[in-house]
């Protein structure tokens, strides 16, 4: 079946800011539909309030409306533009959800618009957990028994049915939130309670548990001929009850054979047309029971889902745009496989490799976050790796997470002699539970006690006790060129080698080159080399044949920002893309590294190669060995690395490939070292005669008590080398001091602790610069709405700035040129400004694209990575405002005073947490950056695009209703006015009695409830709890004290107030 | 133990024994299906050949009693990447390289599969050694020139059964069916009984007039080895099957026979089709079926929908294999026998083209009324 001729404009949704469970893969997905739908010759027009991706460039759609994804604003671009079509199942659970809504308050309807990729019934067929248990009956599937629960009674009764233990789910949403196991009947209050809160349903499934069984994910693909494929099999190493993403994870499957493989895939098929799915891409999950093979259906998602990407990484099967293709109407055999060019779409990917993926996390972020691992997802990133094994693909993966432990060895590793604990500690998941097996292991635990300890298969225990046998080799014997190439084969980094060895990194580099033990690199080709692949898509491993073609252009070779992570995300792989596009249109061959499966940058037709590689200097070391070859071959030449655009990943290695002879293009690691370094920057930012806040450096604690007297109290420490504030903390006196010093083991003379003074109710403000060496175009100049102390990241902020005059600007923007000069940055600059009694104080300098980069370009409508990646190859900023990268006059000193104003807020994963005893995390805000993704609202006037911006992150504001107020009292007199306004908007005030006295001595009528901590049972948490308050203003009491507070905001996180 | 691998034009992989020790030869071919070795090695239409495995690690789940295709492995040696050392599942009942060493296959590990399949690919399928006895490539090269070609080997008789034998029907009987087994799988005859057949296992060399005792309701041409050109007796049968209008059924080698019967040529693939992912597009629906696939030989037709005429009226392409546009069945218009090349039992494979056992026994159905 041909293209559908009735379509000629689609609006497509995008997914919103990033979020725990719904990150950047769906930017990958939404802009691979963009562009398909373009391509196809239909107008695309998109919503996304999400300024870090590549889905909202001006190129990419027809029209971008970056606004909130709720039904509201939808509608209001539906009136707009009159789209004939809406494509809502790229867009994650956010986009669907606001779809179906349209849908079914007939907007969609009256005004024309089909939607295409997805059938409403079809979705609450496969979405509903209770409709999906009677499809999956009713195609002879076996579901986990269960009850729908409306009330904490039926909750009860259900699970004395069930028996302990019990899952506990909410419908309709997505990456588990809310859902958990429950042991005992303390549990089941927790979670379920939690659990009615979170489902806009109200409804929660217990389940019985399968913990332990064996988890199997398949993703599909349907055309609306019926045409059903099988795209990618993924096995979990982690058994059910560990969330898929938060498991390590393998495709080809690796441990069923042919009759329980297509078992899986027939129950698919029979289930995806049950369902009615449309066209487009779905996922199943299964259980299997390793004792005799039974299989549950655990769920499906009607939609392209976090696993599609993956999906589509690990295989090369694109299944985002060839969802948008069928989804206007073409069939799968209609659509040519890019990766082959000669065959057609309608098959099934053949994996002649592993591929693994394994999931990061960022406990450290939320103390007193339960670190183990259950059915809701807490990861916030992910990387994957390829090899030709199992524990190749393995090693390679968690070399990839740049965490510290995250290979095994390498870090602190004194396991002691008894493998009892170490077969405990792996027996409840948490992050690194293959560290402990291995350690178990390695101390003469069995694989059954494995095991049986875990319930991962025996095969994947196997693949780890060769590896541990192989270590002993290692350890024991000579590393002679044999057993060298088998611990490479194994997956075995240098740095792992040398500690076995004791030796460094770079003699065990040394004698590896010498015995010619170097990788080749392979096709990732979809059909196992069956056809010949038309696309460098390439993963390094140890075999006899490389595939990588000679090539004659002169390269270039970009370093990605690896898994996401909280402080480094998407918005440096948006840069990384920005630089390959426009380096290609320069003429320039680019090639990407990187190990992040949910980005644009992995797409295997962004750059002209990509290397799906771990960003350590052995692996990139490789890759340019490798293409250095190419080039000698070919006729061109490796002109240098980018290692500025993906943020602190690509810059770790920056002064380390340069010292081995590696070119890098940009600002050179000896300016990066200045910048970075706080005693050299200090030097730059005398020289130029620029303030910063007084400051010192601590190896002891001494030290930094001494520094803490002298500068004054507050101030702020943290560890030195530090991206989005690890580490990092006010503090008021000496005896917080104390306490930071002993919770922090970081100190020591390796591991200098940075004193500076805080500077309270500062403004504090970013830019964001380019800088050729002469020349400097000032991006953007932002202004934080929350003062300095919370971290950048996480605070909203304005642009243009709102309160700072010209002058001002015009100092930022001297003092941004000097810093610039004295660093000798050639490329991107990011300086963080602290305003305080009309002194601008230099907080930071990044020489390297900052998380701001896209949000500004968005903001102001100019490509900053772009020209950076020019600049850093000698393009001036002159030549690029001749060019027209660049507005040919002025920069973002000289916006307009009415430019429209655009507002940046962070979203914030506190939702997810939990502690031990299951009450939330607390969701006060510092320096240390906790947020994970960002929207933003663009008006005319400030008001309107910060409400924007707030609908976008957090839901529509209230617009009547009940307010509690509470707040400290140095915020009580700012907290008049606003509060007034909203009584006289309508709303019922509650607050605390101190905050009252104040209200009503300005004439505004309020309500008295206790304090929590008074335990009168007036307090206002019930009500939070029982959902009779819909706005919170809280501000915390400064030191202590702050239970009360923790309490009111928790539980406004769990009803999402 | 290291072992070699040499291949007719001199490349040589160096790896570990794997299974059997010896020495072995065959036709080198290599297969994408990323589950069911065992069933791969026990299909009879590998006799003969060094099957070349993509997936990397193999064995994983053992072999046990219940998923081989025939009573014993067929492939003259197996090619691997990486041989696992424990095997994991319920049903496992031994190890893999064990079970290759109690048959007496040769195999070996540890080399480059991917740079092997890439070389077959672009030169084609060859002659193929694999030794665990010999270190010297160019010995084992001088022995490799000196086996049988594929093109021009007539095998089925090599590998059928020697005596006839009988699958009950599951259920009530309701048609009896004479299997010409010229390499069947187990699991065609079990398809076939599960939809109310008995059906009649007979050797390759069978006559006319044995099949004809049976009084079938119809016949099935099974799959098997070797170089449809050769096999005469066969074709004899079954342009006797059509003369007499029998509803006939074949697949895989079986679609060449009915092929040639036709009058219509075969020809020897380059590398052939082995895997669980090659889309068929049936032409009179439009439908894709991801099937399960080993052939080295084709049949040569127009694919472009034309009827071809024959003896026995005409007849045209019913399926295409899209990756190449290769025949991947055929349809007589006025005489009620189809066959297909690829296959519908599956095992290893997707089970999406089960359905042509029920179109066969519509045929059946239609004669009888
Ligand atoms: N009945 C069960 N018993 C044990 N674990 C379960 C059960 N159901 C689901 N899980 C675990 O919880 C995870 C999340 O459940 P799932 O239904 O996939 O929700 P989500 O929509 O969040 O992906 C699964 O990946 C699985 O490991
Ligand atoms: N001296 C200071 N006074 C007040 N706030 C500060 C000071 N230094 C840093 N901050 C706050 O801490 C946050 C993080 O500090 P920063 O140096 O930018 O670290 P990072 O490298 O993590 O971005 C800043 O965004 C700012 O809000
Ligand atoms: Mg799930
Ligand atoms: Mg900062």
């Amino acid at each position: 079946m041909p293209k559908r001729t009735d379509i000629q404009h689609v609006l497509v949704i995008g997914s919103g800011p990033i979020l725990i469970g719904q990150a950047a893969e769906f930017d990958y997905s939404g802009t691979q539909a963009c562009r398909v739908l373009r391509e196809e010759g239909l107008r695309v027009t998109l919503i996304n309030s999400t300024p870090a991706t590549i889905m909202t460039d001006p190129e990419i759609a027809d029209a971008t409306y970056l606004e909130p994804i709720t039904p509201d604003y939808v509608r209001k671009v539906i009136e707009r533009e009159k789209p004939d079509a809406l494509l809502a199942t790229l867009g994650g659970q956010t986009a669907l959800n606001a779809a179906i809504a349209l849908h079914e308050s007939g907007v969609l309807a009256a005004h024309g618009v089909e939607l295409i990729g997805a059938d409403v019934p079809a979705i609450h067929r496969g979405e509903d957990r209770q409709k999906f248990k009677e499809v999956v009956a009713s195609i002879g599937g076996e579901s986990a028994r269960s009850s729908v629960c409306r009330t904490m009674d039926e909750v009860l009764l259900a699970t004395a049915d069930l028996g302990y233990p019990v899952v506990v789910r909410p419908s309709f949403t997505m990456g588990g939130l809310g859902s958990g196991i429950a042991f005992d009947e303390a549990d089941l209050h927790r979670i379920a309670g939690g659990g009615l809160a979170a489902s806009p349903t109200a409804e929660v499934l217990l389940e019985e548990s399968i913990l332990g069984w064996k988890e199997y994910e398949l993703e599909m693909m349907r055309d609306r001929a019926d045409n059903v494929v099988v795209v990618c099999a993924i096995e979990n190493v982690d058994p059910m009850g560990v969330h898929t993403g938060d498991s390590v994870t393998v495709a080809p499957t690796m441990t069923l054979t042919d009759r329980e493989y297509q078992h899986l895939r027939d129950l698919s098929i029979d289930i995806i047309r049950a369902v009615g799915v449309d066209t487009g891409g779905c996922n199943i999950q299964y259980a299997v029971n390793p004792a005799d093979g039974r299989v549950i259906v655990i769920e499906m998602n009607p939609r392209v889902s976090r696993s599609s990407a993956l999906a589509s990484k690990a295989t090369g099967f694109p299944i985002a745009k060839i969802a948008a293709k069928l989804a206007i109407g073409y069939t799968l055999d209609e659509i040519r496989n890019d990766i082959t060019r000669v065959t057609p779409a309608s098959f099934e990917p053949s994996l002649d490799y592993v591929v693994v993926k394994v999931p990061r996390f960022a406990f450290e972020k939320f103390p007193g976050a339960d670190p183990s691992l259950t059915t809701t997802m807490k990861s916030v990133g992910e990387a994957m790796a390829f090899g030709r094994t199992f524990v190749e693909a393995l090693q390679k993966a968690m070399r990839s997470l740049e965490q510290s432990p995250c290979q095994f060895w390498v870090g602190e590793d004194d396991p002691g002699t008894d493998p009892a604990p170490w077969l405990a500690s792996a027996a409840v998941p948490h992050d690194g539970r293959l560290l402990d097996v291995e350690k178990a292991l390695r101390l003469g635990a069995t694989a059954e006690q494995v095991h049986e300890a875990t319930g991962i298969d025996p095969w994947f225990v196997d693949q780890l006790l060769a590896l541990v046998e192989l270590r002993a080799e290692i350890v024991a014997g000579d590393l002679d060129e044999p057993l060298l190439r088998r611990a490479k084969r194994s997956g075995c980094s240098d740095a792992q080698l040398a500690v076995l060895k004791g030796v460094a990194e770079v003699e065990i580099r040394a004698l590896r080159h010498q015995l010619g033990v170097r990788p080749v690199y392979k096709t990732v080709d979809t059909c196992a080399a069956e056809f010949a692949a038309e696309t460098p898509y390439y993963y390094s491993t140890y075999e006899q044949e490389s595939e990588v073609a000679p090539s004659s252009r002169d390269k270039v070779i970009i370093l990605g920002s690896g898994p996401n992570r909280i402080g480094q995300g998407i918005e440096f792989d948006y840069a990384c893309v920005h630089a390959s596009y426009a380096l290609s249109a320069a003429g320039f061959e680019t090639i990407m590294i990187n190990a992040n499966p949910e980005t644009v940058s992995t797409d295997y037709d962004t750059s002209d190669r990509l290397y799906f590689e771990p960003l350590t200097v052995e692996d990139v070391l490789e890759v340019v060995h490798a293409e250095t070859l190419s080039a000698e071959q070919g006729g061109g030449a490796l002109l240098g690395v980018i290692v500025q655009l993906g943020g602190q990943t690509p810059l770790r290695l920056a002064q380390a490939l340069k010292d081995l002879g590696v070119p890098i293009v940009g600002t050179p690691p000896e300016a990066i070292h200045l910048a970075e370094e706080r005693g050299a920057f200090g030097k730059v930012l005398a020289d130029a005669g620029l303030p910063a806040p007084r400051h010192g450096m601590a190896t002891t604690f001494e030290q930094a008590r001494e520094i803490a007297d002298e500068i004054g109290y507050p101030v702020l420490v943290r560890p030195s080398y530090v991206l989005g504030g690890r580490g990092m903390e006010i503090v008021y006196d000496t005896a917080m001091l104390t306490d930071y010093v002993q919770r922090s083991t970081l100190i020591g003379p390796d591991a200098p602790v940075l004193v500076d003074r805080f500077l309270e109710d500062a403004v504090e403000i970013d830019v964001d610069a380019l800088y050729d060496g002469t020349d400097l175009y000032l991006g953007g100049v932002m202004e934080h709405i929350e003062e300095a102390g919370i971290h950048s990241g996480d605070s909203a902020c304005a642009l243009p700035p709102i309160t700072l005059g010209r002058s001002e600007i015009l100092r930022i923007r001297e003092s941004t040129q000097k810093i610039a000069a004295g660093v000798g940055v050639r490329g991107l600059l990011n300086v963080q400004y602290a305003l305080k009694d009309d002194v601008l104080y230099v907080l930071e300098a990044n020489p390297r694209a900052s998380r701001t980069v896209p949000f500004v370009s968005k903001a102001t409508a100019v490509p900053l990575a772009k020209a950076a990646a020019r600049v850093m190859l000698g393009a001036t900023i002159a030549e690029l405002r001749i060019e027209g990268l660049l507005p040919a006059h002025g920069d973002g000193a000289d916006t307009p005073y009415d430019a429209p104003i655009s507002v940046k807020e962070a979203v914030l994963p506190f939702g997810r947490f939990r502690t031990v005893e299951g009450k939330g995390v607390d969701t006060v805000l510092g320096p240390e950056m906790r947020s994970t993704g960002e929207v933003m609202g663009i008006d005319a006037a400030f008001g309107t695009a910060f409400a924007k911006s707030q609908s976008a992150a957090y839901g529509e504001l209230p617009t009547s209703g009940t307010v509690f107020v509470s707040v400290a009292n140095r915020d009580k007199r700012a907290m008049i006015f606003p509060v007034r306004r909203l009584a006289d908007l309508g709303f019922t005030v509650l607050a605390t009695e101190g905050t009252a006295d104040v209200l009503r001595r300005n004439g505004v009528t309020c309500e008295v409830v206790g304090k929590h901590s008074e335990g009168r049972g007036d307090d206002v948490v019930p009500r939070v709890l029982a959902g009779e308050v819909d706005l919170i203003v809280n501000t915390p009491r400064g030191v202590g004290g702050r239970l009360d507070g923790y309490e009111i905001r928790t539980a406004a996180v769990l009803r999402g107030i | 133990m290291s072992a070699l691998l040499v291949l007719e034009d001199g490349r040589t992989f160096t790896g570990e024994a794997f299974g059997a020790v010896g020495e072995t030869f065959g036709e080198a071919v290599f297969c994408t299906a990323m589950t069911g070795y065992q069933e791969t090695l026990t299909d009879p239409s590998f006799h003969r050949q060094v099957v070349v495995m993509t997936a990397p690690q193999i064995g994983n789940t053992g072999v046990n009693d219940t998923d081989p295709e025939s009573s014993k492995i067929w492939v003259s040696g197996f090619v691997v990447r990486d041989a696992s050392r424990v095997s994991s599942s319920w049903r496992a009942q031994r190890d893999l390289g064990d079970e290759l060493a109690t048959q007496g296959v040769v195999g070996i590990s540890g080399i480059d599969t991917r740079a092997l399949t890439r070389h077959l690919r672009e030169r084609g399928s060859m002659r193929v050694g694999v030794s665990s006895t010999e270190t010297d490539p160019a010995a084992l090269l001088e022995r490799v020139l000196q086996s049988p070609q594929m093109a021009g080997a007539d095998l089925a008789h090599e590998v059928s059964t020697r005596q006839a034998y009988v699958v009950p029907a599951v259920g009530a009987k309701r048609f009896t069916v004479a299997a010409i087994d010229l390499g069947i799988k187990a699991s065609t005859p079990r398809h076939l009984a599960d939809l109310g057949c008995e059906v009649h296992v007979l050797p390759a060399w069978t006559t006319w007039e044995q099949v004809e005792a049976l009084a079938p309701d119809g016949v099935f041409l099974s799959n098997g080895p070797g170089d449809p050109a050769t096999t005469d007796g066969p074709v004899a049968l079954t342009r006797k099957v059509l003369e007499t209008g029998l509803p006939l059924f074949g697949i895989c080698f079986g679609n060449q026979i009915l092929g040639r019967a036709l009058g219509l040529d075969t020809y020897k693939l380059r590398y052939g089709h082995r895997g669980a992912n090659q889309p068929v597009q049936d032409r009179a629906t439009g439908r894709v079926h991801v099937t399960s696939q080993n052939h080295g030989f084709a049949v040569q037709a127009p694919t472009d929908g034309t009827a071809v005429d024959t003896p026995y009226g005409p007849v045209v392409v019913s399926h295409v294999g899209l990756n190449d546009d290769c025949v991947e069945g055929l349809r007589c218009l006025e005489r009620p026998a189809f066959s297909v090349q690829h296959h519908p039992e599956a095992a290893p494979g997707p089970h999406d083209a089960g359905g042509l056992f029920e179109d066969f026994v519509r045929l059946m159905e239609a004669q009888r009324a």
